[in-house]
């Protein structure tokens, strides 16, 4: 174990970049853990006579047309947001790596209607999809996750499909074929974890797109509900003040967007740099 | 294109082209099959149950929601309501929306132009930005140009479309006074073009009337370049990547051989043969900004189909969501078919798969 860390040390020391994004995500966890304590001000409890006023001293990033604190809110709604994606991306995770397994395992017809499906569904326009899903499954958070996860699962099941298929026939998984494994057993206890790390690369570039989908929902109106403090719906009441030159009431919440969705993005690319060195582009 | 030392296909270069028209629209039916039935099931799924509402008064009985139930067919057993959908869709009938009060298909016909008038300006605007990036980067890699590129590249992502547009409103409309007020495709007083092809751009040029193409050019500028910013990155980098790879191929290095110039080199020889992933991936972004048009459209106020659909969906008014995903999804699997034959016809070798 120390070996793996001290590999790990070694090669974040490499890539600065990386080791920032590791640290970013780290910060952007402990801000969603923290927030309460971390807040100075209580993200809903409104004050109308200081309503829009540009960030100061006392409001860092403003406050609102309520007179609320823009960076209470702001990191407050860490935690819906990245609750949100955390939430989805491990369902499609789940679900898609078993799928994609068996499908890579077991081939054949199975393997080739779920393809033909994932195919259809990755060339869709995703989000107009996730629209629809939020439309008839309700207008709730739950529903805003599962249709999250659902637009993310073909990633998924794509990719594990293609990992465990150059593994099928690997000495190993003969190995445990004719030690009398089961195939349910090979596929969940041999090549499963052996495509996990691989798929980690996965994980963390679809956090941020996850995060990206959660927000831009809840920006048209779906799913959360103001007055809950969430990055996409400030942006949405935002909008209304921003050609009367208020910024502050979309510029910050946008940058903590962007600097999360940043953050998962690098470590996906350094995270793949390290298992595969010759994906670099 | 056409090279003498390759024997001609059957029915010369058009003929191959039809063949392979013919046989990429029998594979899209299969996927708009698929969408069709996606949407009847959403349908059926969808909360609330029709027949009560279109029964709904103020002393309703059961059995006046029963006699709509059994009019609208609704008492039928699920393949017949399919068959039923499938041939109304066939028909062009996909519902008439509550809110507007009318057919969803006259409002989608309406509004699609503003949508398509965004996307392909949007489209255009990208390229046009994402290729000579790319050319810059792959020509010099690993210098100063190149990170930046890449810099601008990782974050262009990085950024919502809602949150990019927003602050642009801010720079050229709040700070700069560049911008008209960004609501709507034209001023409300400006006089609009008469209906020609629904593309303001297009009608303004046919009536030779240059002042409202400015307006109404200075009202799309925004809206498009908050999208073309969303998927620079993706075009750019795979420029980059396809260039990088055929600027180090044997006929390069031949053509370098023979002194040709630098540009005819990069042009000619380098840039059109990196194209073609570039063109595959035009597809999928296309599918993006067919999503990202929901976002930009409601920043923008832009009276386009995606911004429709989003109003009826947070009215309840389902008929003009599913036809909204169902003119989504027809138009996806067209421009497939589009930058498949433009691939064929860029690269004669690329088969129908």
């Amino acid at each position: 174990m120390s070996a793996t860390l001290r590999h790990v040390g070694w090669v974040l020391r490499g890539n600065p970049v990386t080791a920032a994004a590791a640290a970013g995500a780290t910060l952007l966890l402990f801000v969603a853990f923290f927030a309460p304590w971390l807040a100075p001000y209580d993200p809903i409890a409104s004050n109308v006579p200081n309503a829009l006023q540009p960030p100061s001293a006392a409001h860092w990033a403003g406050t609102d047309q309520l007179g609320r604190d823009v960076f209470s809110r702001i990191l407050y709604g860490t935690r819906v947001d990245l609750a949100i994606a955390f939430s989805a991306v491990s369902l499609s995770f789940a679900i898609g790596a078993v799928v994609g397994s068996f499908c890579g395992y077991v081939g054949g017809a199975l393997d080739r209607v779920v393809g033909r499906l994932v195919d259809v569904l990755m060339a869709f326009p995703l989000f107009v999809l996730a629209m629809a899903l939020v439309a008839a499954l309700g207008n709730s958070i739950e529903n805003i996750i599962l249709a999250t996860a659902f637009i993310n699962l073909p990633f998924y099941i794509r990719f594990a499909r293609a990992e465990v298929n150059v593994r099928r026939n690997l000495g190993w998984v003969e190995a445990a074929r004719a030690s009398g494994d089961s195939d349910l057993s090979v596929v969940l206890r041999f090549l499963l974890p052996n495509v996990l790390p691989a798929m980690a690369v996965q994980i963390s570039l679809n956090l941020g797109w996850a995060i990206l989908n959660a927000a831009g929902l809840s920006f048209i109106g779906l799913g959360i509900t103001p007055p809950t403090p969430e990055w996409g719906i400030m942006v949405a009441e935002g909008a209304r003040f921003i050609t009367s030159g208020h910024w502050w009431l979309v510029a910050f919440p946008g940058l903590a967007l962007m600097l999360s969705v940043l953050c998962f993005n690098l470590l996906g690319d350094g995270l793949r740099d390290i298992l595969d060195p010759r994906m670099r582009t | 294109m056409s090279d003498a030392a390759q024997p001609a296909p059957r029915g010369g270069k058009w003929g191959a082209v039809g063949r392979r028209v013919g046989m990429r629209l029998l594979s899209a039916v299969p996927a708009l099959f698929g969408v069709l039935v996606f949407t009847f099931l959403l349908m059926r799924v969808l909360p609330g149950d029709p027949a009560v509402f279109f029964a709904a008064g103020a002393n309703t009985g059961q059995a006046e929601i029963d006699m709509v139930r059994e009019q609208m067919g609704l008492d039928r057993p699920m393949h017949e309501q399919l068959l039923r959908y499938l041939w109304d869709i066939t028909r062009g009938n996909l519902g008439n929306s509550m809110t507007t009060g009318q057919p969803v298909r006259t409002d989608l016909v309406e509004r699609l132009p503003a949508s398509l008038e965004l996307t392909f300006s949007a489209l255009l605007l990208a390229l046009s930005l994402a290729l000579p990036l790319g050319i810059v980067a792959a020509l010099r890699p690993g210098t100063l140009v190149d990170h930046v590129v890449r810099f601008l590249c990782t974050l262009g992502v990085c950024v919502p479309t809602f949150v990019s547009g927003l602050l642009l409103i801010y720079v050229f409309y709040y700070l700069l006074a560049w911008a008209p007020d960004p609501t709507g495709r034209l001023d409300i007083f400006a006089a609009t073009p008469p209906e020609i092809t629904g593309f303001l751009l297009i009608d303004f040029a046919l009536v030779r009337d240059w002042e409202g193409w400015r307006a109404a050019a200075g009202q799309l500028i925004l809206p498009a370049s908050t999208m073309a910013l969303f998927v620079l990155a993706p075009l750019a980098r795979m420029t980059r990547a396809s260039m990088l790879a055929v600027l180090g191929s044997d006929f390069v290095r031949t053509a370098k051989s023979l002194g040709l110039s630098h540009w005819r080199i990069i042009v000619v020889y380098a840039l059109r043969n990196a194209l073609l992933p570039v063109l595959t991936i035009s597809g999928i972004v296309f599918s993006t900004m067919l999503g990202a048009n929901v976002l930009v459209e409601k920043v923008f106020s832009w009276p386009g189909v995606a911004s429709y659909a989003l109003d009826a969906l947070l009215a309840s008014d389902y008929a003009p969501v599913q036809g909204f995903v169902l003119l989504m999804a027809t138009i996806f699997v067209m421009v497939n078919l589009l930058i498949d034959i433009l691939y064929g016809v860029a690269d004669p070798r690329a088969s129908v798969a």
